[in-house]
């Protein structure tokens, strides 16, 4: 009996693999380019979410691609996906990694197999030759823009709350680092400087605290959407008006749709975008629409001015509902 | 007036010595800061106009009130279970993200928002949170798992079962009634999370006025089979305590999401739990079940906000303020502890007997 059985498997795994190499086979012959994509798991944030649809938006078989995806927030589930992608014999292989190590061996396999690998949104510790490029955001350029931005509107003086995200992460030292070298350099006055650890509710606490000690403030900072939601209800609170034509400027980042809707009424003055849309660059690469000499491409990031804002930008940056 | 000072010191208030010694010492800081800085800043309460037309309280003290409301809430369910279990929930913070997101998607459908909907949404975020608590119970009363342990799993999972429950990232409601939840009613100057904690506090009172739990969470608490050898079903009133919990979690869930209008799975009462925990801890209440004091906790909550806030009104940098909080608070527990307490006692006693006999002597 056992004997049957065992034979029985033996017969219905060579039936599979025979069905898969034929699956495979049609694959190539439709000429669709196979892509792999190994990302963090859509429930991570807003940003993923848009990351994702972008990604099978863009890599869709009415563009001739065959995507397959992994989504996970543990880098050896990952590395084990990537394994599977190269074992399943995909074209290209698109890594987004939760963590920068151990990404070696997997990546030269990938070479052997003569899969080329395209890294998104975060960089991974490996030698350059390992892949062929990364398309990724630069927080310190978001930064940058926001305070530049910030400068043109040529206040005769600022008095700046500064409420950071968690601190260490890639987005607060980024957004931070633009802000303390104006600090540094005595054209703005920072009034306070704390963390809120992206907590809506602590940045209204801090806010409110600023407000109750009676300093006089013109410019809040909030280095995402939700802190600048949390200071804004406290300006509320306290009848401080703000926005375009208001007593205090209110700038956040990420570019929420609910956010650029506040910037739209005015009630907010600046929005700074973090891109999740690799997908288009990537594709361009693969199908020679657009070449690079650099291994590392910044995806370009705006940043939103309450004045010039339309629906038409909140449709096409804006992140989420 | 001797006596009655005494008696003070040597724990005349019974168990709320501790809250309200510290909060009296925290408030006496920012005093004596206020003194030397000549900015007494901290103590200003004004009344403003706030941007929606309505004249409204404002000032250090009234943020920390209104701050501690969730805290506050969390903490009056969080004593009875820890009476009743000997052990904490940690999955009020993930929970009361599970009840925040119940109550904007019920809001959310639809297209106007009456006072009849949000309503229905506070019921249904109570559902939820009281179905969540009473897993947590059953685990706890019935399998006699403890409640660290069983809550954990909650704690662990429960901020993704939010991110379904939301279905995307951070979902905004803007309403008057929501922010007349979270902030201000008009005409009214005083924060409606406050009103709400009050409430709670009316109803807890009237429970236990009017029926037996306090005295039965406090037995099953110390000697839970001797509880049961006198009749009172021990699991009965472990489960209960949860429910009651799960009660709170929809309240402070529902305030948390009603501040500003948004939830966001990932940072609604982020790490409410240590907090909730350590209110109960500074309200004198054991830890390891038995007698309880809900006004302790609830004093215990406004500790810490004091304390938090204390620490931003003096621009400690953000980096410090934890280590800071850390380091106060040890100092309040240490001055808590039976062993400080019994020997502050005795040094008083001392201190007062020989005052008595020098009085004596000079009589003489």
């Amino acid at each position: 009996m056992k004997k049957y059985l065992s034979l029985l498997l033996v017969g219905v795994l060579a039936v599979a693999c025979m069905f898969t190499g034929c699956a495979g086979g049609g694959g190539k012959k439709g000429g669709a380019i196979k892509v792999g994509v190994v990302n963090n798991p859509p429930s991570e944030s807003g940003y993923r979410e848009a990351n994702v649809k972008d990604m099978e938006a863009v890599f869709s078989a009415e563009n001739g691609y065959e995507l397959k995806t992994a989504y996970s927030l543990k880098n050896d589930e990952q590395l084990q996906a990537a394994q599977g992608f190269i074992t399943e014999g995909v074209d290209y292989l698109l890594i987004s990694a939760a963590e920068t190590t151990g990404w070696d061996e997997v990546l030269k396999k990938a070479k052997e197999a003569g899969i080329k690998v395209y890294l998104f949104d975060r960089m991974i510790d490996v030698d350059t030759s390992l892949y062929e490029a990364a398309v990724v955001s630069d927080m310190a350029k978001e930064g940058d823009t926001a305070v530049q931005w910030l400068l043109s509107q040529n206040l005769p003086e600022y008095n700046v709350i500064h409420i950071q995200g968690a601190m260490g992460s890639d987005a607060q030292i980024g957004r931070t680092g633009a802000l303390d070298a104006q600090f540094a350099a005595g054209t703005m006055n920072k009034v306070v400087q704390q963390t809120a650890t992206w907590d809506e509710a602590e940045a209204k606490k801090i806010v409110e605290t600023v407000i109750n000690s009676g300093e006089s403030f013109n410019v809040i900072y909030a280095e995402n959407d939700g802190m600048a939601k949390g200071a804004v209800a406290a300006l509320d609170e306290a009848g401080i008006t703000h926005g375009v034509d208001g007593d205090v400027i209110v700038m956040g980042f990420d570019c929420n749709k609910w956010a650029l809707r506040e910037l739209l009424a005015g009630n907010w003055n600046y929005d700074g975008q973090c891109s999740p849309f690799q997908a288009q660059i990537i594709s361009d690469l693969i199908k020679g629409n657009k070449t690079t000499s650099e291994k590392k491409i910044i995806n370009e990031e705006k940043g939103f001015d309450a004045k010039t804002l339309t629906q038409s930008d909140i449709d096409t940056y804006g992140l989420g509902e | 007036m001797k006596n009655g000072k005494r008696n003070i010191f040597k724990g005349g208030l019974g168990q709320l010595t501790i809250p309200i010694v510290s909060i009296c010492l925290l408030l006496l800081f920012n005093l004596i800061k206020g003194l030397i800085t000549k900015d007494l800043s901290f103590f200003s309460i004004e009344l403003v106009r706030n941007n929606f037309g309505n004249m409204v309280l404002s000032g250090n003290l009234i943020s920390i009130i209104n701050g501690a409301s969730e805290l506050a809430v969390l903490a009056m369910g969080m004593t009875l279970v820890t009476a009743a279990c000997g052990g904490q929930d940690i999955s009020v913070g993930a929970a009361a993200a599970i009840a925040g997101s119940m109550f904007v998607k019920v809001v959310k459908t639809g297209s106007s928002i009456s006072g009849m909907k949000v309503l229905l949404a506070f019921l249904a975020a109570c559902m939820i949170a009281c179905l969540f608590a009473a897993f947590n119970g059953t685990l706890v009363a019935v399998f006699k798992i403890q409640p660290m342990i069983a809550t954990l799993i909650l704690y662990t999972c429960g901020r993704s079962i939010a991110y379904w429950i939301n279905g995307g990232a951070t979902p905004t409601v803007s309403s008057p009634i929501i922010s007349g939840i979270g902030s201000f009613i008009p005409g009214v100057p005083i924060p409606t999370p406050v009103i709400i904690v009050v409430v709670m506090a009316i109803i807890f009172k009237l429970v236990f006025h009017f029926t037996s739990i306090e005295l039965f969470t406090q037995s099953v608490g110390i000697n839970g089979s001797a509880a049961r050898l006198n009749g009172i079903n021990s699991t009965f009133i472990k489960l209960l305590s949860f429910i009651i919990l799960g009660v709170c979690v929809a309240v402070a869930g529902t305030i948390g999401v009603s501040r500003l209008g948004l939830i966001n799975h990932e940072t609604l009462l982020l790490d409410v739990e240590m907090d909730t925990i350590l209110a109960v801890a500074i309200g004198g209440n054991s830890l390891g079940g038995g007698k309880f004091k809900i006004s302790g906790s609830i004093i215990g909550a406004y500790v810490i906000q004091t304390l938090t806030i204390t620490l931003y009104a003096m621009k400690v940098s953000s980096t410090d303020v934890k280590a800071f909080k850390a380091i106060v608070i040890i100092i309040l527990v240490v001055i808590g502890s039976p062993v400080v307490k019994t020997w502050f006692g005795k040094f008083v006693g001392k201190y007062f007997k020989k005052n008595k006999q020098l009085a004596v002597k000079g009589a003489e």
